[in-house]
């Protein structure tokens, strides 16, 4: 009901500027409108040579103001219980927004968790999310990292009773939350659907599709060097059946052959209590993969070169190894010589996003604490 | 390439249901108008119960039929989906956006469960959902208010698996002398509703409660009470299998065959005491 009304309400606000700008015609063309009357639509933009994406914008219009919202929670530690973590924390945006530096991250009193931090990009395009799979829906994410005893550690309900108590004088920057989501949605109720939404829309433009390879797509044959494009097809032969397409993953979930640790993380099969499922986790997307060590769901690798040895030395055989890593001879894993390796780490590092990690509208507006 | 095309598969049947999603409650808004005007009420206890004594928390011992102690801490599940039938075989089916309950044994009024809007006339049984069907369970957050907002008051009482998506549809914890050696306690924290892109189990059950010689009538005076009784033991004691607390002091989401057939128990701890 209410992103009808909202897109309603936008029609009828188009059409009264559309009335204002033709009265006004003949005068001068200034911006009249000294009270901001709702939040300003934002038009989400597709990078040409992307699928459709996944998530649903007509249940979530994007808005200056949603987004700009979406953005102080996203880096404010007040979701968190200690008010020192924030998603940025563990997202860091210099990282493509993972924890560089950590196999595994810190959140609350330096509490440790199980699995490496994932980047936040491309969210758009997401089928499922973290590394099992178990959350269908963007707007359903950020109650994970916020309630995890080991990460934020806040009952949602708490993190809302926080935010509408705001602004505080003890805070970085005192940011008044119920203003904000007044002019987000309309009036100052924070609810889980308004928080949820937000930061949605917040991570809807977060959109990495910049780098030189994309150059290269676009039609910039000078973008990739000659080792790099030899990378390129050592990639399509041997990586793109997992890591396909334009966002480098399929979104399946795939055992690739990580010994198990002492935690013995069986993945996607705790989700769907399927044995076939065990130790299998989702493919990651590789854009960025230059800035997002360390590598894999426990942060066990810590440079590309320790990745590309994996597939080619250290793959383990197990009941549910992924077929595409055993070779027609028996052999587990990927034959690739060690110049092959530098040409593939060649091209890996042009699908790193500049743009991307310096985006000043994705960045931490000074409220947040990079631990 | 198997295994890439179940990927898809997936990603198709995750759409498809989103489909479903939509156009059901769509249909359901238009082909099942609320009865406003012609509608009286009628209110279903869920009384808690261990046996044939009441249920109370925290301090009396029980016993199931594996002779095994117990004490109850918590013993909360949702109830949805909810129809009548009257006599003359017609059903009146409550809203969807009005059919979901969370009772919880500390909550006194939650075990209270008001339907409005029901047509007048005698009716003859109940059916509901102990749990949350899969398209509640898959519904995007803005069709998920109240008992089912996952940031909600519920979250005080966990019914909802953050990293799992989807709700909890029984959760009973208690402590026993055969509970886990570190705390003496167990947890039974059943849900599952089939999977969204793969299969899981479906522990949503449909239970009927006939109402057999009695009938409740709603009229334009008379709000009848339909008085069930549920029974904590059934969830122990079922016509499959009888849970042990020392064999299970732990059945949840990570343990699925055996989470149903505690489902399985549960979907027959109702009975009807009275209607007045």
């Amino acid at each position: 009901m209410r992103t009808k009304n909202t897109k309603s309400g936008w029609y009828l606000l188009m059409l009264c500027a559309l009335a204002l700008s033709v009265m006004s015609c003949g005068k001068e063309t200034e911006e009249p409108d000294p009270e901001p009357t709702g939040p300003t639509p934002v038009v989400w933009k597709k990078p040409a040579h992307f699928p459709d994406p996944v998530y649903d914008l007509s249940r979530n219009p994007l808005t200056e103001e949603g987004i700009e919202l979406g953005r102080f929670l996203f880096y404010d530690g007040i979701l968190s219980r200690t008010n020192q973590i924030g998603c940025g924390t563990c997202h860091q945006q210099q990282a493509a927004f993972t924890h560089h530096g950590h196999e595994l991250s810190h959140g609350v009193d330096d509490l440790l968790g199980t699995r490496n931090s994932p980047a936040v990009q491309n969210m758009a395009w997401s089928t499922s999310f973290f590394w099992d799979g178990g959350v269908h829906d963007m707007d359903l994410v950020p109650f994970n990292p916020i309630e995890n005893p080991v990460e934020m550690d806040l009952r949602v309900t708490a993190a809302m009773e926080k935010l509408r108590k705001t602004p505080l004088a003890t805070s970085k920057i005192p940011v008044n939350y119920p203003k904000m989501f007044k002019a987000a949605f309309g009036t100052e109720e924070i609810n889980s659907e308004r928080m949820m939404k937000a930061l949605s829309q917040f991570m809807m433009t977060m959109v990495s599709a910049a780098s030189k390879y994309d150059y290269f797509k676009g039609g910039d044959a000078n973008a990739l060097n000659a080792q790099e494009k030899e990378g390129m097809v050592l990639f399509q032969k041997n990586c793109s059946s997992c890591h396909e397409g334009e966002l480098f993953t399929n979104q399946s979930f795939r055992n690739n052959g990580l010994m198990p640790m002492r935690i013995d993380d069986k993945g996607r099969g705790a989700i769907t209590g399927n044995a076939v499922d065990n130790y299998k986790f989702k493919v990651p997307s590789l854009r960025n993969v230059g800035v997002t060590a360390p590598y894999m769901h426990d942060g066990r690798y810590h440079t590309l070169e320790e990745v590309l040895d994996h597939y080619t030395d250290s793959v383990q055989n197990s009941a549910t190894l992924d077929p595409l890593l055993v070779q027609q001879n028996g052999k587990t894993g990927i034959p690739l010589t060690a110049s092959e390796k530098q040409s593939l780490i060649a091209f890996l590092r042009t699908l790193n996003d500049e743009q991307f990690i310096r985006e000043a509208k994705l960045s931490d507006p000074g409220i947040g604490n990079a631990l | 390439m198997k295994n890439i095309f179940s990927g898809y598969a997936g990603l198709v049947l995750a759409l498809l249901s989103l489909f479903a999603l939509s156009s059901c409650s769509d249909s359901s808004e238009i082909t099942e108008p609320i009865p406003v005007t012609e509608g009286g009420k009628l209110r279903i206890e869920f009384d808690n119960v261990v046996g044939d004594k009441n249920l109370v928390l925290n301090s009396v011992s029980y016993v199931n039929a594996t002779k095994e102690d117990f004490v109850v801490t918590k013993f909360n599940y949702f109830i949805s989906n909810i129809k009548l039938t009257k006599t003359d075989g017609t059903i009146f089916t409550v809203p969807q956006d009005s059919s979901y309950f969370l009772i919880k044994e500390d909550v006194k009024a939650s075990q209270f469960v008001t339907l409005n809007n029901v047509p007048y006339g005698d009716y003859k049984a109940v059916e509901f959902m102990v749990g949350v069907d899969s398209l509640r369970n898959t519904a995007p957050l803005e069709k998920r208010k109240g008992v089912l907002d996952p940031g909600g008051s519920m979250l005080e009482d966990g019914m909802y698996w953050l990293w799992n998506s989807g709700y909890i549809f029984l959760k009973l914890e208690g402590t026993s002398s055969k509970g886990n050696p570190v705390n003496n306690k167990f947890y039974y924290h059943i849900g599952l509703f089939g999977g969204y892109s793969e299969k899981t189990v479906n522990n949503t059950r449909v239970v009927k409660v006939d109402f057999g010689n009695l009938k409740a009538s709603v009229t334009d005076k008379a709000t009848p009470e339909v008085h069930l009784l549920v029974d904590v033991l059934k969830v122990f004691d079922g016509p499959g299998t009888n849970v042990s607390i020392e064999q299970f002091n732990s059945i949840m989401g990570g343990q699925q065959e055996k989470s149903q057939q505690v489902a399985n128990n549960y979907a027959e701890m109702f009975s009807l005491d009275h209607i007045h």
